[in-house]
């Protein structure tokens, strides 16, 4: 048995194959999908998904030129100097939405997809890092800073000379990363647990 | 149910009633959608996955009421006030979220400036009149529309989170505009509200049931 998420109508389940997903027939809700991904797929994901996170955060977005003067800044450097310029809740939320989350994420699917892996799947920590996951999920903005940084981009050519930097490209690479890994269906997880069974 | 790799469409109403869990008496988990028994009636959580377990979300409307009306307050400085302060050897410039607009428009950015309007401007406004109406309709009980309403719903869940963009370009061209005496770029306080604004409809958006748009027919039609 299975309730639509959205409209609460009942279901019953139904074994579908890779990539295909139900939908309810009352109001055309997704009801659950079979992920294209395999555990072990999505563990070579989310590895190559955090080292890349480390990579977008650790190289300077841009780098900029006026009259011989450079200037660079990463991420966390964006979101320091709001801070020190008193932007409490502006920093805040950048570092919420666009390290904290993403990375928290990424690290507890992790964790989920190893603990699948080894069969460990059920286990206390499991529901736990599970609920966190499903709460987290929608604050992670990393594509919506993605396209922001395309804009601001865009803005700064007006102003200086623009040099594309390290991390520019691996927040690209990111993006593709991270869209792949939130495609799956998390209630997956537990049809996987009790197949792991 | 309908099966397919591709969107399989959805019939045109039928006239058949639907049973929902809650006519089961069965309560439903929120978090891993596992379904749970007339026995787990008695039970605060998923036997599953542990989080707390009700037919509907505590509160539901009450609690997007009041984050709506927050963010329809706050919506007003974050239009009103600079989002962006740019100073240079010989001016200070304040923008707004609209006149950053109309800088890309009249720079011949037209592209540009009308991603920016609809997601800084025209997504929000849409967001919180949507919900609005939603809420209203649901304490109304109205029992028409609610294909219409779900996908409403729908949408403004999914494209809600892009109004963030604004606020990432300006933490953006803060940290990298900064030749000391040249030009440095400061965020303002429309920034932060704006950033309220965005957040505090996604809540609101979060906080409100969907389920309770179709419970409305089943109550009328009894």
């Amino acid at each position: 048995m299975i309730a639509c998420p959205e409209c609460d109508t009942l279901h019953r389940w139904h074994p579908l194959a890779k990539g295909e997903h139900c939908r309810c027939v009352r109001c055309g809700a997704v009801l659950y999908r079979h992920p294209r991904l395999s555990v072990e797929q999505m563990l070579a994901f989310l590895t190559t998904a955090l080292v890349v996170f480390l990579l977008a955060n650790a190289y300077p977005i841009v780098i900029l030129e006026v009259q011989g003067v450079s200037t660079s800044a990463t991420l966390p450097e964006s979101v320091l100097i709001l801070w020190a310029e008193g932007r409490w809740l502006v920093a805040t939320l950048v570092a919420a939405t666009t390290i904290l989350f993403p990375l928290t994420d990424l690290s507890l699917m992790l964790a989920l997809f190893l603990a699948l892996a080894a069969g460990r799947g059920g286990s206390g920590r499991f529901t736990l890092l599970f609920r966190i996951v499903r709460r987290l999920r929608p604050w992670g903005m990393i594509e919506v800073f993605m396209l922001g940084t395309g804009v601001a981009l865009i803005k700064l050519t007006h102003l200086a000379r623009v040099v594309p930097g390290v991390a520019l490209f691996a927040f690209g690479v990111l993006t593709v990363l991270i869209v792949m890994v939130v495609s799956y269906d998390l209630r997956w997880l537990w049809v996987e647990r009790e197949s792991a069974r | 149910m309908i099966r397919g790799a591709k969107d399989a469409g959805v019939p045109a109403a039928p006239a058949r009633r639907f049973s929902t869990a809650r006519d089961q008496g069965l309560l439903v988990c929120e978090c891993c959608g596992l379904v749970c028994g007339p026995g787990a009636a008695g039970q605060s959580r998923c036997p599953r996955c542990r989080a707390p377990l009700a037919s509907r979300k505590v509160d539901s409307l009450r609690r997007t009421w009041s984050l709506l009306i927050a963010a329809i307050i706050l919506y007003v400085p974050a239009n009103l006030l600079p989002v962006m302060v740019t100073s240079t050897l010989f001016d200070t410039q304040a923008d707004t979220i609209l006149s950053g607009v109309a800088y890309f428009w009249t720079t011949g950015s037209q592209g540009l400036a009308a991603l920016i309007f609809t997601v800084s401007i025209l997504v929000p406004l849409l967001k919180m009149t949507t919900l609005l109406m939603l809420a209203l309709s649901v304490r109304r009980g109205s029992a028409t529309g609610q294909h219409d309403r779900a996908r409403l719903f729908h949408i403004v869940e999914v494209i809600g989170r892009w109004s963030m963009l604004d606020v990432f370009v300006v933490a953006l061209m803060v940290g990298l505009v900064r030749f000391r005496s040249l030009a440095t770029i400061e965020a303002g306080p429309g920034a932060a509200a704006f950033g309220a604004v965005v957040v505090l409809t996604m809540l609101a958006a979060h906080s409100f049931d969907a389920r309770l748009i179709w419970d409305c027919e089943k109550e009328n039609h009894d």
